[in-house]
């Protein structure tokens, strides 16, 4: 991998994401590119299936680093995510100083703690260099993550620093592109918050989401295309309790040419529904008149 | 000393100012604040080495020595204000004492107002003898201890509401807990290999002592959803204290619903409770006005319930049940609350009339979908409440007894 240099303005930022096929609105692309610039972690929070993920990939494919990611849960600790020694290789090593005869405490400390045995986790892994620059750390749905694991993160992006106590303190030479997701299943600490650039990624309008149907399902034709949009844009003004996100929108137009649909049908949207609609009482709700209410709707918008 | 003699200068010496701050200690004292004699000692030297040219001066002055958290400063303002008054200095001691204001509730005090005054008056017959009435009551009962515990909020008198408010905060919560995935040092448990090995290089190898580890233990978030709709207004301000001393040992997330849903979280998360409640007032528009049980269930769960309802939350849902309108959204946003969180209690005060039946349509429609059911009336049954937080589930409070009854 050859890393690219970092884009030299938000509307090459825009141009850098649309390159890896993510559409983006303004507001992401000045935000994307302050955090490059300003060398700051970057928050990303919105509702499942608005793309949050996805702007870290395509960010790493597009500027050419290796893209490292820690996936987030509960229980997630230093050892899981940070480092770890090889204990099993340790024990070993005791044993044969032992066998040797010849024990020398502070040689023996110094020899079992070597970076020998450590066991690089995604957070160490991201501040050593590597040949394609500094890479890209995706920390993905931090909300499940406990409290405890947030204060731990406060000093690897503040100062891009990790403290082994055996080790000592490893720095990053080139501070890594970081970005943080997360769902909002609970409130991040304001402490972490501030360290970073916030944006809240919203659903996109309906221009925006078009162009992603259209980069991202070619299969599907204008007319389709343009359908399936006005009806998840007209879905999500309907005040359900979980409204369908791009990815939904994507999963349904792709369902949708594989069902060699051309235009949308009342009866074919009913029974494709568990696509966009994942709860029964939203379905419930939709189902039946207000499906045809929408489709019409939806047809008429896309002028058909 | 030179300067504090020019700083003295407009006032008379001869220890008046000495006796005065002895008896702003004392004042600060019975307000709640742990003012000791050393502390009077060393605010007197304060205000002597301060050489106090203003009224300001001698604020601040005091306010470093006596003054140790950030909650106490609403007391310690209002004390001021009332104790530090034109003239305090010229005048004999302790004579100016400020009117006892007229009305005992006024709408809106100054949050720590109702304490300091009550310190003020606390040495004059403040208590008012109770009437007749409730006299005869008194001896009748077995106990009054007994019969306060009984007592309902809303035939509490204002001094047996602030009683209650102090018995509330100093209610201890037998915590429930969750066992969570983080696993901490512990004396047994299974084999921690980070701290066992890190332990051997201490003998160099020559003893391996197993040490242990075990999965870390939590308290589950509690999420509180208050009606301070009219109907429920002599609840509400209680349940707003219970939440309030909740929040002093685990997280709680505290919604305010009357005609719209209301997060008080920010404002409850004050450590002083007067001033909490004062934030509260202002940030909910609704209070005491209608209720729209339905629509504020059905935001919360639309806009809320997916942010705080992480962790296992426990939700309280306050409120009388008594919904006109919408009966069918109200059925259909319960359940969907119950099936969102570990665990649903409704505090219900009309639960306290021995016959309660659930008779009422919005109670019929919400009674299916809770855990548990139960009463928030008196300080017996918040008792009550706190017990249940720990307990496993009991059968006394199963909601399903009452649609049986009905």
């Amino acid at each position: 991998m050859n890393a690219r240099p970092l884009p030299a303005s938000i509307e090459a930022t825009q141009d850098l994401l649309s390159g890896g096929g993510y559409v983006s609105d303004r507001a992401l692309a000045t935000v994307l590119f302050l955090s490059l610039r300003l060398k700051r972690p970057l928050f990303l929070e919105g509702e499942a299936g608005v793309g949050k993920t996805e702007i870290a990939k395509v960010l790493a494919a597009q500027l050419g680093r290796p893209l490292i990611r820690l996936q987030c849960y509960e229980g997630l600790d230093v050892a899981s995510a940070v480092y770890e020694w090889n204990y099993a290789a340790q024990m070993v090593e005791i044993r044969a100083a032992e066998a040797a005869g010849s024990v020398d405490r502070a040689r023996l400390v110094d020899d079992v703690f070597s970076e020998r045995f450590l066991i690089r986790r995604p957070l160490l892994q991201a501040l050593e260099a590597s040949p394609g620059g500094a890479p890209v750390l995706l920390i993905d749905e931090l909300d499940r993550a406990d409290e405890a694991f947030e204060a731990y993160l406060l000093e690897v992006l503040a100062d891009h620093q990790v403290t082994v106590p055996e080790l000592g303190t490893i720095r990053a030479a080139e501070p890594p592109i970081v970005v943080v997701t997360t769902n909002r299943t609970r409130e991040i600490h304001d402490a972490l918050k501030r360290r970073c650039l916030y944006h809240w990624v919203d659903y996109p309008d309906r221009d925006r989401e078009l162009a992603i149907v259209r980069s991202k399902v070619p299969g599907a034709g204008e007319r389709l295309s343009k359908q399936v949009v006005a009806f998840v844009q007209a879905l999500r003004g309907e005040g359900l309790f979980k409204s369908p996100g791009v990815a939904e929108t994507l999963d349904w137009a792709a369902a949708l040419v594989e069902l060699d649909q051309s235009v949308l049908e009342p009866a074919m949207t009913s029974d494709t529904l568990g696509v966009l609609l994942k709860y029964q009482d939203d379905i419930a709700r939709i189902e039946g008149s207000r499906v045809k209410a929408l489709v019409d709707a939806a047809r008429a918008e896309a002028g058909v | 000393m030179r300067e504090s003699d020019q700083g003295d200068r407009d006032v008379p010496s001869g220890g008046r100012l000495g006796e005065n701050i002895v008896a702003f200690g004392q004042l600060l004292r019975r307000a709640g604040l742990p003012v000791g004699p050393a502390a009077v000692i060393d605010a007197i030297r304060a205000v002597e080495i301060a050489g106090i040219m203003s009224r300001d001066d001698l604020y601040w002055a005091l306010h470093a020595v006596l003054v140790t958290k950030r909650e106490q400063r609403a007391v310690f303002d209002e004390a001021f204000r009332q104790f530090w008054r034109a003239g305090r200095l010229r005048a004999p001691l302790l004579v100016d004492l400020p009117q006892a204001p007229s009305a005992p509730d006024r709408p809106m005090p100054s949050p720590a107002a109702a304490r300091v005054a009550q310190a003020l008056f606390s040495d004059r017959d403040g208590i008012e003898p109770a009437g007749e009435e409730r006299a005869r009551e008194l001896r009748l009962a077995a106990s009054v201890e007994e019969r306060f515990l009984r007592l309902d909020f809303a035939q509490m008198s204002a001094e047996e509401i602030a009683e209650a408010k102090a018995r509330i905060a100093r209610l201890t919560f037998s915590a429930d807990r969750v066992r969570s995935r983080r696993l901490v040092a512990a004396p047994r448990g299974c084999i921690d290999p980070r701290r066992t090995l890190r332990g051997a290089l201490r003998t160099g190898g020559a003893m391996i002592l197993p040490l242990a580890r075990k999965p870390a233990v939590t308290v589950p978030p509690v999420v509180a959803l208050c009606d301070i709709s009219g109907s429920m207004q002599q609840y509400s301000r209680i349940a707003l204290h219970f939440l309030h001393a909740l929040g002093e040992t685990r997280r709680v997330e505290s919604f305010l619903f009357g005609t719209r849903l209301t997060n008080a979280t920010r404002a409850l998360r004050l450590r002083d409770p007067d001033a909490a409640l004062a934030a509260c007032a202002g940030a909910a528009p609704d209070w005491s006005g209608g209720t729209r049980i339905a629509a504020a269930l059905d935001d919360f769960n639309r806009f809320w319930s997916r942010r705080v309802l992480g962790q296992g939350a426990i939700v309280l849902l306050v409120t009388d049940g008594l919904e006109r309108d919408d009966i069918e959204r109200l059925g259909m946003a319960m359940d969907r609350l119950h099936r969102s969180c570990r665990r649903l209690i409704w505090l219900n005060p009309l639960l306290r009339f021995d016959g309660f039946e659930a008779r009422a349509r919005g109670v019929r429609a919400m009674l299916p979908h809770v855990d548990e059911f139960r009463a928030v009336h008196s300080l017996a049954a918040v008792a009550d409440l706190v017990q249940a937080l720990g307990a496993q589930r009991a059968d006394e409070p199963d909601p399903r007894r009452y649609l049986a009854r009905a």
